[in-house]
């Protein structure tokens, strides 16, 4: 079995035995299997899919908005500072919240532009991620 | 002499004090257990980014250059020191401990020749500063503490400061806070920020360095983890600070009811005695009264 835990600075999300991990690489998804060889990778926006056994499809789904990620013998460590499960996001408050974030973004002072559109940015890219989950069945 | 109706009003508006503090005292407690969770809480996290901070900088190697949050600017000209306090007073010592502890670092840096800026997170530390250093402090965060601190609060303070790095406005953070040790005992604690100082190797020899990958490269993912860890660290000095907080704010509190007791039970030995001898002397009056008859 493999230790998987994820952890933000707030709280440990989850701490779990577990088959397999599906994580979102920078460079692309990967998957971690117990006996992984030690690797450090950061997170882009996505899912992270926890199998509690392999043959079945995962267990729990939970979307990060980036981190990085431990893997060394037997344990895969994820740190992310926001992760919500699939099960509890609100897709309609995202969409608010791009709204009001976009809404923010014409009255803005220059100085704090950046931080709103990267905040644009980063709920764009939740609903695409969303959007593309919600096309493959899961 | 105060009169017996002066006593009795004063042992009355001690009591409604003692009522007050005890009150502070109940609250402060049940506040300083949350925060003291919630300080718990983010080991794991701050343990985790640790290890794979001493994995990433010993394996980044001599020679090569790292980012510049790591490095540091190579000069010590201006110092930034981020000062946490509470917003709000009665606990004791907690902020003017902190405060005496950044004057003492603002005159020490003076005196090299360095320049010096404050941010102050808590309206305590700024009112306690404002006089003398006004003019250096360039940030200012209240409310931190309201309703819980989440890590939202700490990136607010965080990310101004990492921008004003990149802009070249400061060559080194500190950050100055009290470190929670127990109820009775806040221990003022100053920690590097910026440039994030290098965990030391552990050199017990029991856990060898595992060779990593990486994915992207080192300096990829170093870049990324630098700005997460230091609003981790400021995260961390906000819950530490919170969490000594309500605890200075519980011994002050409960010095405070007792010091009321004390002083209801002298007062009420003085309303005591002043009434005994008021009726002694009505007494004396009557028994004279009667005898002159």
């Amino acid at each position: 079995m493999l230790r998987f835990d994820l952890v933000s600075p707030e709280q440990k999300l989850l701490s779990d035995d577990v088959a397999m991990v599906t994580l979102p690489g920078s460079e692309g998804d990967f998957s971690v299997l117990p006996g992984h060889a030690p690797m450090i990778s950061s997170l882009r926006v996505g899912f992270i899919d926890v199998y509690e056994k392999e043959s079945h499809g995962p267990a729990r789904r939970i979307l990060v908005s980036g981190g990085i990620v431990e893997v060394q013998a037997g344990r895969c460590t994820a740190l992310a500072e926001d992760a919500v499960p699939l099960a509890e996001i609100d897709q309609d408050a995202l969409q608010s919240d791009l709204q009001r974030a976009s809404a923010k973004l014409s009255l803005a002072e220059a100085a704090e532009k950046p931080a709103i559109e990267a905040q644009i940015a980063l709920l764009t890219r939740k609903l695409e991620v969303l959007a593309l989950a919600a096309g493959q069945g899961h | 002499m105060p009169s017996l109706k002066d006593l009795k009003v004063r042992i009355e508006s001690v009591k409604s004090t003692r009522k007050i503090t005890s009150a502070m005292k109940m609250v402060a407690a049940s506040k300083f257990r949350r925060a003291q969770e919630q300080a718990e809480a983010t080991r794991p996290y701050a343990e985790a980014m640790a290890h794979i901070m001493a994995a990433l900088t010993s394996s980044l190697g001599e020679g090569t250059e790292g980012p510049r949050l790591l490095t540091g600017t190579g000069r010590r000209d201006t110092i930034l020191l981020v000062v946490v306090t509470s917003d709000r007073g009665l606990c004791g010592a907690f902020n003017s401990q902190v405060v005496r502890e950044a004057l003492r670092e603002i005159r020490a840096l003076e005196a090299e020749g360095s320049t010096v800026k404050i941010i102050c997170a808590g309206r305590k530390g700024r009112d306690l500063l404002r006089r003398e250093h006004g003019g250096k402090i360039v940030g200012f965060y209240d409310d931190i503490a309201r309703g819980g601190i989440s890590f939202a609060e700490a990136r607010m303070i965080a990310e101004p400061l990492l921008d004003m790095f990149e802009k070249g406005e400061f060559d080194k953070a500190v950050i100055i806070y009290n470190r929670f040790k127990n109820v009775l005992t806040q221990i003022v604690a100053s920690r590097q920020l910026v440039p994030v100082p290098v965990p030391e190797a552990r050199r017990d020899g029991a856990e060898a360095p595992a060779l990593y990958e990486y994915e992207p490269d080192e300096g990829k993912i170093l870049s990324d983890l630098l700005p997460r860890n230091v609003g981790v660290q400021v995260y961390r000095a906000l819950l530490e600070s919170a969490a000594g907080e309500q605890g200075a704010r519980m011994t002050a509190m409960d010095n405070a009811t007792r010091n009321a007791g004390d002083m209801i039970d002298r007062l009420t030995l003085q309303y005591n005695r002043a009434r005994q001898a008021y009726i002694t002397k009505e007494m004396i009056e009557i028994v004279t009264g009667a005898e002159a008859v």
